[in-house]
C-alpha cells in the first residue's frame, strides 16, 4: 500500500484539532475566561506562558485550546447540515427530474448568486449573535455545491444498469435513492463536505471577527483575532496563535479531503485487500 | 387459479412517441406461458423483444407506452394494478436478468447484501435472517465458498460469477416467472453453457417458468419448449422448439434456421459462410406496408405488399403469420 501523505498529514492535523478541543480542560494551564490577571498582561511567549498572554493577562495557549471547541463544532455541525440539505435536494432532483428539479435548480442558482458569507451575515443579523445562530446561518447557506454534485451524480447514475435492475427487482424510489444512488456518489460528497468544513471554520472566524459569533469572553479563534487586531504590532502573538490554529485546521481538512477521495473509490479499496 | 395460464399477452401494442407522432414499435403481440413452462422469444436486434419484456413488468417509460391489448399475470391485468401493486410483482413474482452482468450489480455494495436486500424488501425478513438466506442463495447457484463470497464486491468476481449472483438475486424470492433477456451474450461460450444449464435446472427444480429472450434461435430452442419468432414488432411464428427446426413455416424463420451452424457441418467449423437473410430489418418509422418482411422475402407476391397477413393456426400445432406459409 502506497503511503498517502495527504491523508496522513491532513488526518493527523484534523485529529489533533479534535483532540485539543476534547481534552482542553486537561491540557489547558488556566481557565480561559476566569483567570485574568492584570499582573501578567501582554506577556510575550515564554516557558511560563507558551503562547503569551493578552491585555487582561489571560493565557493565550489555554484560550486557543478552548477556541478549538467552537471552531470545530461550527465547522462540523454546520457542514453536516449543509451536506444533508444538499444531498436530499440534489439527489431527489436528479432522480425525479420534472418540476421538482426545476424548483431545486432555481433555489441552487439563487444560493450561488448570493455569496454565502453575505447570506449568513443576513441570517445572523436576524437571529443575533451566538453559537446556535452560527450553526443555523452557516448550515443553511453553503449547500449549493453539494446539491449540484448530488444532482449531477444522480442524473448520470440513474441510467446505470444496476439502478434499472433495482427497478426491475421491485425497489421503490426511496430504496433506490438510498441503496443504489447515495453510496455511489458518497465519495465526492464526503470530499466536498471535508473541504466545506474547512471553509465553515473560516466563516466562523470571519463572523466572530465581525463580532457576530460566540460572545466574548468565551474564546473562539475568530473572536480572539478580532480582539487582537489593535495590538497586532505591539503583541503579535495574540493574532499569530489563533491564526495558526485556523490555518492548520483548514489545511488539514483540505489535505484530508484530497486523501479521502482516493480511498473512497471502490476500485482502489479492493486493490488494497 | 388453476386452468388459467401464468402469463397471457393478448394483442399487445407498444407505442413509440417521437414527439410529433406515434408509431407502433410492436403490435399484435400475443402469447401465453403456463406455470413452469419455458418459452422463447427470438428475433434480430431491434425487433422489439426487450420492450415487450419491459411491458410485461410495467416498466415501459416515455417515449414508449402500452398502446393497447391486455397483459394478464395469473388472470390479473397488470396495467390496472397500482404502482405499488406492480412493484410487489417485480422481483418477487416476476424476476428478470439482463445481458450485462458487469453493470447490473451495484459496484459499492457487497454481493451478499444485494441478495439479502431481496428478502428484506419482498419477504419482510430481518437483515440477520436475510444475510443467512443470501449465503444459501449463493450456494444454490454453485458459487464456491459462499459464506466468504457474500462479502465480495462485484468487481472482485468474474463475469460468469456475477451472472450467477444475478441469478441468485432474481430467484431469491422464488418467482413464478423469470425473464432472461439475452442472459449470456456478454459471456464467453463455455461460461454461457454453464449459466444456461444452471438457470434451466434451478427453474425446473422450483417450477419457475422462463421467458428467454435472445437473437440466437439455436440457444433458445435448446432451452425452451416453445418458441415465438419476432420480426419488426410482430410475432411471425410460434411453434414447438422441435417443430421449428424440422419444418419452419414462415420464410423468415426458414432463413433463421438455414443460417444456424449445424453440428458437424463445415459451417460449424467456420470454413464456409453461413447462409444469411439478405437485407436489413426496417426502422420502426419505415415499416413497409403489408407483410413487414416482404422486401426481404423471396416468396413475396402482390398481396404481401398491400395486406398484412393474419395469424393463422397450423394443423400441426402452432401459429404463423404469412400469406404463403409452408
Ligand atoms: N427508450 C427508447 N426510446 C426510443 N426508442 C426505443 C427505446 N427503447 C427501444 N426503442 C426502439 O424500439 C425498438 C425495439 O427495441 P428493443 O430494445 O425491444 O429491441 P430488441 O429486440 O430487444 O433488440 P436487441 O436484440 O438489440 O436487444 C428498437 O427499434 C428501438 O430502437
Ligand atoms: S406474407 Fe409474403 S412477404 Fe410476408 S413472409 Fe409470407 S410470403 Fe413473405
Ligand atoms: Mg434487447
Amino acid at each position: 500500500m502506497k503511503l498517502r501523505a495527504n491523508l496522513v498529514i491532513g488526518g493527523s492535523l484534523f485529529a489533533l484539532a479534535i483532540l485539543v478541543g476534547l481534552l482542553a480542560p486537561w491540557l489547558a494551564h488556566t481557565d480561559p475566561v476566569m483567570d485574568a490577571n492584570l499582573m501578567n498582561a501582554e506577556e510575550p511567549p515564554s516557558w511560563t506562558w507558551w503562547f503569551g498572554t493578552d491585555a487582561q493577562g489571560r493565557d493565550i495557549y489555554s484560550r486557543v485550546l478552548y477556541g478549538a471547541r467552537v471552531s470545530l463544532t461550527v465547522g462540523i455541525v454546520s457542514q453536516l447540515i449543509n451536506s444533508v440539505i444538499g444531498v436530499a435536494l440534489g439527489l431527489s432532483a436528479g432522480y425525479f427530474g420534472g418540476w421538482w428539479d426545476d424548483v431545486v435548480n432555481a433555489l441552487t442558482n439563487l444560493m450561488l448568486a448570493i455569496p454565502s458569507l453575505i447570506f449568513a451575515l443576513a441570517i445572523m443579523a436576524v437571529l443575533g449573535p451566538g453559537l446556535t445562530s452560527l450553526l443555523i446561518a452557516l448550515g443553511l447557506t453553503n449547500w449549493s455545491f453539494t446539491c449540484r454534485l448530488a444532482r449531477a451524480s444522480a442524473l448520470s447514475l440513474r441510467s446505470q444498469g444496476y439502478v434499472q435492475a433495482a427497478t426491475v427487482l421491485g425497489y421503490g424510489d426511496a430504496r433506490i435513492m438510498i441503496t443504489q444512488l447515495l453510496p455511489n456518489m458518497l465519495g465526492p460528497i464526503v470530499v466536498i463536505g471535508t473541504l466545506g468544513m474547512g471553509s465553515a471554520v473560516l466563516s466562523e472566524a470571519a463572523l466572530s471577527f465581525l463580532g457576530l459569533g460566540v460572545r466574548p469572553p468565551f474564546p473562539s479563534w475568530g473572536s480572539m483575532l478580532s480582539e487582537a487586531r489593535e495590538q497586532i504590532t505591539t503583541a503579535p502573538w495574540l493574532s499569530i496563535f489563533p491564526g495558526l490554529a485556523i490555518f492548520l485546521t483548514v489545511l488539514g481538512l483540505n489535505l484530508l479531503g484530497d486523501g479521502l477521495r482516493d480511498i473512497l473509490d471502490p476500485q482502489s479499496r479492493s486493490r488494497r485487500t | 387459479m388453476t386452468g388459467s395460464p401464468l402469463l397471457e399477452v393478448e394483442d399487445l401494442r407498444i407505442d413509440l412517441d417521437d414527439g410529433s407522432r406515434r408509431v407502433a414499435a410492436a403490435e399484435g403481440v400475443s402469447f401465453r406461458i403456463d406455470r413452469g413452462e419455458t418459452f422463447g422469444l427470438v428475433g434480430e436486434s431491434g425487433c422489439g423483444k426487450s420492450i415487450t419484456a419491459l411491458a410485461l413488468i410495467g416498466l415501459l417509460r416515455p417515449p414508449l407506452s402500452i398502446g393497447g391489448g391486455v397483459i394478464r399475470f395469473e388472470g390479473q391485468e397488470i396495467q390496472h394494478l397500482s404502482a405499488a401493486g406492480q412493484r410487489q410483482l417485480r422481483g418477487n413474482r416476476i424476476a428478470m436478468i439482463f445481458q450485462e452482468p458487469m453493470t447490473a450489480l451495484n459496484p459499492v455494495s457487497p454481493v451478499g447484501r444485494q441478495i439479502a436486500e431481496m428478502f428484506v424488501l419482498h419477504k419482510g425478513k430481518s437483515w440477520r435472517e436475510a444475510n443467512q438466506l443470501a449465503v444459501e442463495a449463493l450456494a444454490s447457484v454453485r458459487v464456491p465458498a459462499p459464506e466468504r463470497r457474500v462479502k465480495d464486491y462485484p468487481h472482485q468476481l468474474s463475469g460468469g460469477m456475477r451472472q450467477r449472483v444475478m441469478i441468485a438475486i432474481a430467484l431469491a424470492c422464488g418467482p413464478d416467472l423469470l425473464i432472461a433477456d439475452e442472459p449470456t451474450t456478454a459471456l464467453d461460450v463455455t461460461v454461457q453453457a454453464e449459466i444456461i444449464e444452471l438457470m434451466r435446472n434451478l427453474c425446473a427444480e422450483r417450477g419457475t417458468a422462463i421467458l428467454m429472450i435472445s437473437h440466437d434461435l439455436g440457444l433458445v430452442a435448446n432451452v425452451c419448449r416453445r418458441v415465438a419468432v419476432m420480426y419488426a414488432g410482430r410475432i411471425v411464428e410460434e411453434r414447438g422448439s422441435a417443430d421449428i427446426f424440422r419444418a419452419p413455416s414462415h420464410p423468415y424463420t426458414q432463413g433463421l434456421v438455414d443460417s444456424l451452424p449445424r453440428l458437424g457441418s463445415r459451417a460449424a467449423h467456420g470454413r464456409s459462410r453461413l447462409k444469411e437473410i439478405a437485407g436489413v430489418v426496417p426502422a420502426i418509422t419505415r415499416f413497409p406496408d403489408g407483410c413487414r418482411f416482404n422486401p426481404r422475402c423471396a416468396q413475396a407476391t402482390d398481396i404481401c405488399r398491400t395486406t398484412a397477413p393474419p395469424m393463422e393456426e397450423l394443423e400441426a400445432g402452432g401459429f404463423v403469420r404469412c400469406h404463403h406459409h409452408a
